[in-house]
């Protein structure tokens, strides 16, 4: 397949995703209407925080006397143009705000998916490998406690554990911000910081990419290509890392694209136990703040950004697997 | 049938887990005469530890850690298997239709379920709460609507299968009406995946309704075990079985119910365990 | 001594304690000589398969393995190599072939890099002298353009070109013996006489030794040097082809011989009066989504075809994999909705009506289905499955049930079947229960599509029978789909060919095979395996 056709692809692929992001919005805006008050009210934070006029103002702008399409058709105007409004509690547009906390969960996202799908293929492949052995069954026995790990707690475990009991690495937030850390001294500060989050986030993943890297690789294993290259004299070695080991990616690659959403989700639980302070942190503090356009916000942008790793996983998804080309 | 129960029964990581769900059910069932209190109540000093007394300690208030834990597991079961319920009644329904009618009515419910399953599920469970108040039934109601996907997929794909294999076609030549085909001759053979994507699914929604708890998003004045960490978390360095005695009951049920959905599979589907 | 390439002595293969056999091969001994073609014959179960794939050791572990006896090559006993050796052995001086070309190769890798590595872990060629090797195999198994079809992936071959690729890589090292385990069970008529047809003459070519196997008396016709036969994991019968065809010694060759279909055409019993089916320029297109970048396809399965049908007539309708004739058939039976053309059945239109207009004419037409396995539903009892039918035209339970009894009888099973959930019955069986259901309302025409060509020989004979015992009974007529000109030959009196959604032939069945016009119907005579020696059977 040559460029152009990559290229035609990933056009195609984003025109698909204008409907997604559509939904979203669509939704934001029925979770408005299910709210108590109107529209703006809510928007703007129900008890009290924003100014009478700024009210009156969103009122004007979304045509609280408008029939319901037409404020809906307001609300769309506004997201697409990016311009999701103010938050009052935080006296911040909202833009700022989520702009401000992309980067820490972007990271804290980024090394989770790099650990959890590294350690899971990793963890899956030797399973595979050594089959109703001992070392197997640790291993599975492993992920499926790690599979039923509720991440908050774990969390909390590794702090008394790590940081409290321990005292190796720092319980809470990015960087020690006293300390006022520079340059290499401050990605070091960072790391430090990253690790504990990384790993109570990473376990569930690495346990679900592992269990089906496992039984993947173990499916493959069955199949008839794997015979023909036996037929011909390869060895073990070879046809695991040749033929099966691609073949058995082809799954939890679709997974690790599936699962990003509740990735997301999962860092609420994670940054507000660490106090990382990225998206998910502030949706917790906007829930309590009842800072419905903020959460709405967070919620809009996690959408985006799922939508937009969903288009990077299935590209990649084309280069792995030839057969999806010709559709 | 005989063959089931005994692969079934005969793997030991089923039986322990049946176990523990046994006890678990047992005490949530009996959870108002083992610890007849209210759960909420001050029955002594804050902070004791585990001890005669107390076997499991009190917590920051005062209150009973011990009779926490089994009023809590009443709120978690109740609300995870209902969550469960709703969300297969929905997601088989959806995915029987999709499946079974295919074209337009297959591409429209689909996406919608493909929808549903892209946005950031977790994050959507608690927007929906926030905005319609923490309550047993919002709780319920969200679980579900983040659940439904998984079911309306494995669903499709059966009714997919199952539609394509000729005993259907025979039915539809022997004419047959199409709820009729839908209901006697599909949905049976789409029975053991669902069961088993079913059980599996109450341990997700015991750990997204702990989540939601934990975050203070939980029905309020009901004990629940997510509620009690997060209760728990700002005594961390103190109080550690605060945190820890719940998060291990959680653990232990979580994987219980998994070990038990996993012997559901094998047993029904006995040539994926013979690998 | 020299004369043998392979030597099988007193060969035993254990099953797993759960199989109900408890071995697959039992005190097999045989050998192949050099630059002989040596067929292993048998139906499913025979225990064939396993024996080739014990010579390579390749039996799947650690359940089924050799427990008995010596496999001598090069004198050397093969169940005693240490793996090492055996490896080198695997696409060196011993080489295999499979099935199934669609599942054989690794559909992520290209097929020039999978020729390649045989070359790659047996020899120390340089990677240019390999893929100029590489190239001259792609041009030995007659494929075109061996530059293209290097970089091909498999999914952008055809199944005959991919067997090909197969046999390329076989042929890689030229190995003294090549197993061909059923190498053109999965393929088309036409593709399968290619495939035979470059076999032979590379075999001849590199004097190479083949064992081949396969359960079609036909192919073995078609290419044996000499024939073993085998069953429930033994040999009954070994020999040159000649002798073991034309003058088979132990009588289960004999009832093998006997069921294989003849090409005698059945010939007319009276010219019908007003047909029964009659369909018009009949028209069914698929459009199946593009692939990426690409306009959505527009497949024409049925186009503009017209046939009529008898009362009390059969017709075969013959086609390969593609040709349209089972989407003719589900449109007949309203399966499939056709955009184009119109049936009749009896002279009333039943196309173009919705499913429950179409309710009331089920009683006039039923289908037989192919696979056994997948047509009867494994939660409903036999006889509830057979009454289904009759009960929605207005039979009361009761009755439908106890018609299904009687129809159990019929079909040559025991009516307390009724109450027995389908798993507990064998392949042959369940097709005989798939009769049962569709005479279960008394119809005029039965759509019969391939319902024997999931069957073992010996068993596909017997179901052939009892359709043509029924059909005469109960005065029935009978469109007959299939793949095999032998079935049809036996079953039909009249022939239409398929080829690419088009009726190319249609006529008496003796008139068609004693005077083939259509160029396509000259090729699917020909590609018959086995033609001569089927002819000359009593």
């Amino acid at each position: 397949m040559g460029g152009t056709a990559l290229a035609s692809y990933i056009v195609r692929r984003l025109l698909q995703t204008i409907p997604v992001i559509l939904g979203v919005v669509i939704l934001n805006f029925l979770l408005l209407q299910l709210a108590p008050g109107d529209l703006a009210t809510v928007l703007a934070g129900e008890a009290g925080g924003a100014p009478k006029e700024y009210i009156d103002q969103l009122r004007q702008r979304f045509g609280q006397d408008q029939p319901v399409h037409v404020q809906l058709f307001n609300y769309l105007r506004n997201l697409l143009v990016l311009d999701l409004g103010y938050s009052f509690r935080q006296s911040a547009p909202v833009l700022e705000l989520l702009l401000k906390r992309l980067g820490p969960t972007l990271l804290l996202m980024g090394t989770t998916l790099v650990v959890s799908l590294l350690i899971g293929v990793v963890m899956g492949l030797l399973a595979a490998l050594w089959v109703k052995t001992w070392k197997d069954h640790l291993i599975s026995v492993a992920a499926i406690i790690f599979y039923a790990t509720p991440l908050f707690w774990i969390g909390l475990m590794l702090i008394l554990v790590f940081s409290i009991k321990l005292d190796w690495l720092p319980t809470s937030g990015m960087e020690d911000v006293v300390a006022f850390n520079e340059g290499f001294a401050r990605v070091v500060d960072i790391g430090r910081h990253l690790v504990l989050p990384t790993v109570t986030l990473s376990m569930f993943y690495l346990a679900l990419y592992a269990r089906l890297m496992r039984a993947s690789m173990l499916e493959q294993r069955g199949l008839d290509y794997v015979t023909t290259a036996r037929a011909k004299g390869l060895t073990e070695r070879q046809i695991i890392t040749r033929h099966v080991f691609r073949n058995a990616l082809l799954p939890v690659v679709t997974m690790a694209g599936i699962q990003f959403g509740s990735l997301l989700g999962g860092s609420v639980v994670v940054e507000s136990v660490f106090a990382w302070p990225g998206l998910g942190q502030l949706a917790y503090q906007s829930l309590f703040a009842r800072d419905f356009n903020l959460l709405l916000g967070i919620f809009f942008l996690s959408a985006c950004l799922v939508v937009i790793v969903n288009l990077v996983v299935d590209v990649i998804y084309v280069l792995l697997d030839p057969r999806i080309r010709v559709g | 049938m005989k063959l089931f129960w005994q692969r079934f029964l005969g793997n030991p990581r089923v039986i322990i887990g049946l176990a523990w769900l046994a006890m678990v059910v047992f005490v949530a069932l009996f959870a108002n005469v083992l610890a007849p209190r209210d759960p909420f109540s001050i029955v002594a000093v804050p902070f004791i530890r585990p001890s005669g007394a107390y076997w499991l300690g009190t917590d920051s208030l005062g209150r009973d850690v011990l009779a926490g834990l089994m009023h809590g597991a009443r709120t978690t079961l109740l609300i995870a298997v209902f969550a469960t319920l709703a969300a297969v009644a929905f997601g088989t329904l959806v995915g029987a239709i999709a499946g079974y009618y295919g074209g337009n009515i297959d591409d429209v419910l689909m996406r919608l379920t493909e929808f549903f399953q892209t946005i950031p599920s977790f994050l959507f469970a608690i927007v929906l709460i926030a905005v319609l108040s923490p309550s047993a039934m919002n709780l319920v109601i969200a679980i579900s609507v983040v659940s439904w996907p998984p079911i309306t997929r494995v669903v499709r794909g059966e009714v997919l299968s199952v539609k394509s294999r000729e005993f259907v076609q025979a039915a539809i030549v022997a004419g047959q009406r199409d709820s009729a085909i839908l209901l006697t001759q599909v949905l049976p053979n789409t029975l053991s995946p669902l069961i088993v994507t079913g059980s599996l699914l109450v341990a997700t929604a015991i750990l997204v309704e702990s989540a939601l708890s934990f975050l203070g998003l939980g029905a309020p004045n009901q004990m629940s075990w997510g509620f009690m960490i997060g209760a728990g978390r700002s005594f961390l360095r103190d109080a550690w079985w605060l945190v820890t005695v719940p998060g291990i009951a959680i653990l232990l049920t979580v994987l219980a119910i998994n070990l038990v959905g996993e012997g559901l599979n094998d047993a029904l589907n006995p040539r994926l365990a013979d690998l | 001594m020299s004369a043998h390439i392979l030597a099988i002595e007193n060969l035993t293969v254990a099953l797993p304690a759960w199989s109900d056999r408890k071995h697959a091969v039992s005190n097999v001994s045989i050998s192949i000589g050099t630059k002989e073609i040596l067929c292993i014959v048998g139906e499913s179960g025979s225990g064939k398969s396993i024996m080739g794939k014990a010579i390579l050791g390749l039996l799947p572990k650690p359940h089924v393995r050799a427990t008995g006896g010596r496999i001598v090559f090069e004198r050397r006993d093969l169940l005693g190599l240490p793996e090492d050796e055996m490896r080198k052995l695997r696409g060196g001086r011993i080489a295999m072939i499979f099935q199934e070309p669609m599942t054989a190769l690794n559909p992520l890798m290209k097929v020039g890099r999978q020729i390649d590595e045989v070359l790659e872990v047996h020899t120390d060629l340089k990677p240019h002298k390999r893929k100029a090797r590489v190239l001259a195999l792609i041009n030995d198994v007659r494929l075109p353009d061996p530059e293209r079809i290097v970089n091909s992936y498999p999914h952008q071959l055809s199944g005959g070109q991919r067997q090909r690729i197969v046999i390329a890589m076989a042929l890689a090292l030229e190995p003294a013996l090549i197993i061909a385990d059923e190498p053109t069970t999965a393929l088309d008529v036409t593709t399968q006489a290619q495939i035979l047809h470059l076999m032979k003459e590379l075999q001849r070519a590199h004097g190479t030794s083949i064992l081949f196997i396969t359960h079609d008396f036909g192919v073995v016709a078609e290419i044996a040097d000499r024939v073993a036969v085998m069953r429930h994991g033994e040999i009954v019968e070994a020999g040159s082809a000649d002798d073991v065809l034309r003058n088979p010694q132990a009588d289960y060759t004999k009832a093998l011989i006997a069921a294989v279909p003849g090409l005698k055409p059945r010939l007319k019993d009276a010219e019908a009066a007003r047909p029964l089916l009659v369909v018009r320029d009949l028209e069914k297109t698929y459009v199946t989504a593009g692939g990426f970048g690409g306009a959505p396809r527009r497949v024409t399965a049925v186009n503009k075809v017209s046939l009529e049908l008898g009362r009390q007539s059969s017709l075969a309708l013959v086609g390969e994999s593609g040709s349209g004739k089972s989407t003719l058939a589900r449109c007949i039976i309203g399966l499939e909705v056709p955009e184009g053309g119109e049936i009749l059945l009896d002279g009333a239109r039943i196309s173009g009506l919705t499913r429950n207009q179409l309710r009331p004419y089920r009683r006039d037409i039923q289908m037989i289905f192919q696979d056994p396995f997948a047509s009867l539903n494994p939660r409903q009892r036999i006889g509830n499955i057979i009454a289904l039918g009759p009960m929605i035209q207005g039979v009361s339970r009761e009755q439908a049930i106890a018609e299904a009894r009687e129809l159990l009888s019929l079909v040559g099973l025991k009516p307390e079947a009724a109450d027995r959930y389908p798993h507990e019955f064998s392949g042959g069986q369940r097709q005989r229960i798939g009769i049962a259901r569709a005479l279960a309302v008394k119809p005029k025409l039965i759509v019969a599509d391939e319902p024997v060509s999931a069957l073992d020989v010996s068993v596909q004979k017997q179901v052939l029978e009892l359709l043509n015992d029924l059909r005469h009974k109960f005065g029935l007529s009978m469109l007959f789909i299939t793949h095999d000109l032998r079935v049809a030959a036996t079953v039909c009196e009249d022939i239409a060919i398929m080829q690419r959604g088009v009726i190319v032939e249609h006529g008496p069945t003796a008139k068609i095979f004693a005077n083939p016009e259509h160029p396509y119907t000259r090729s699917l005579l020909d590609a018959v395996p086995g033609k001569e020696w089927i002819n000359a059977l009593p």
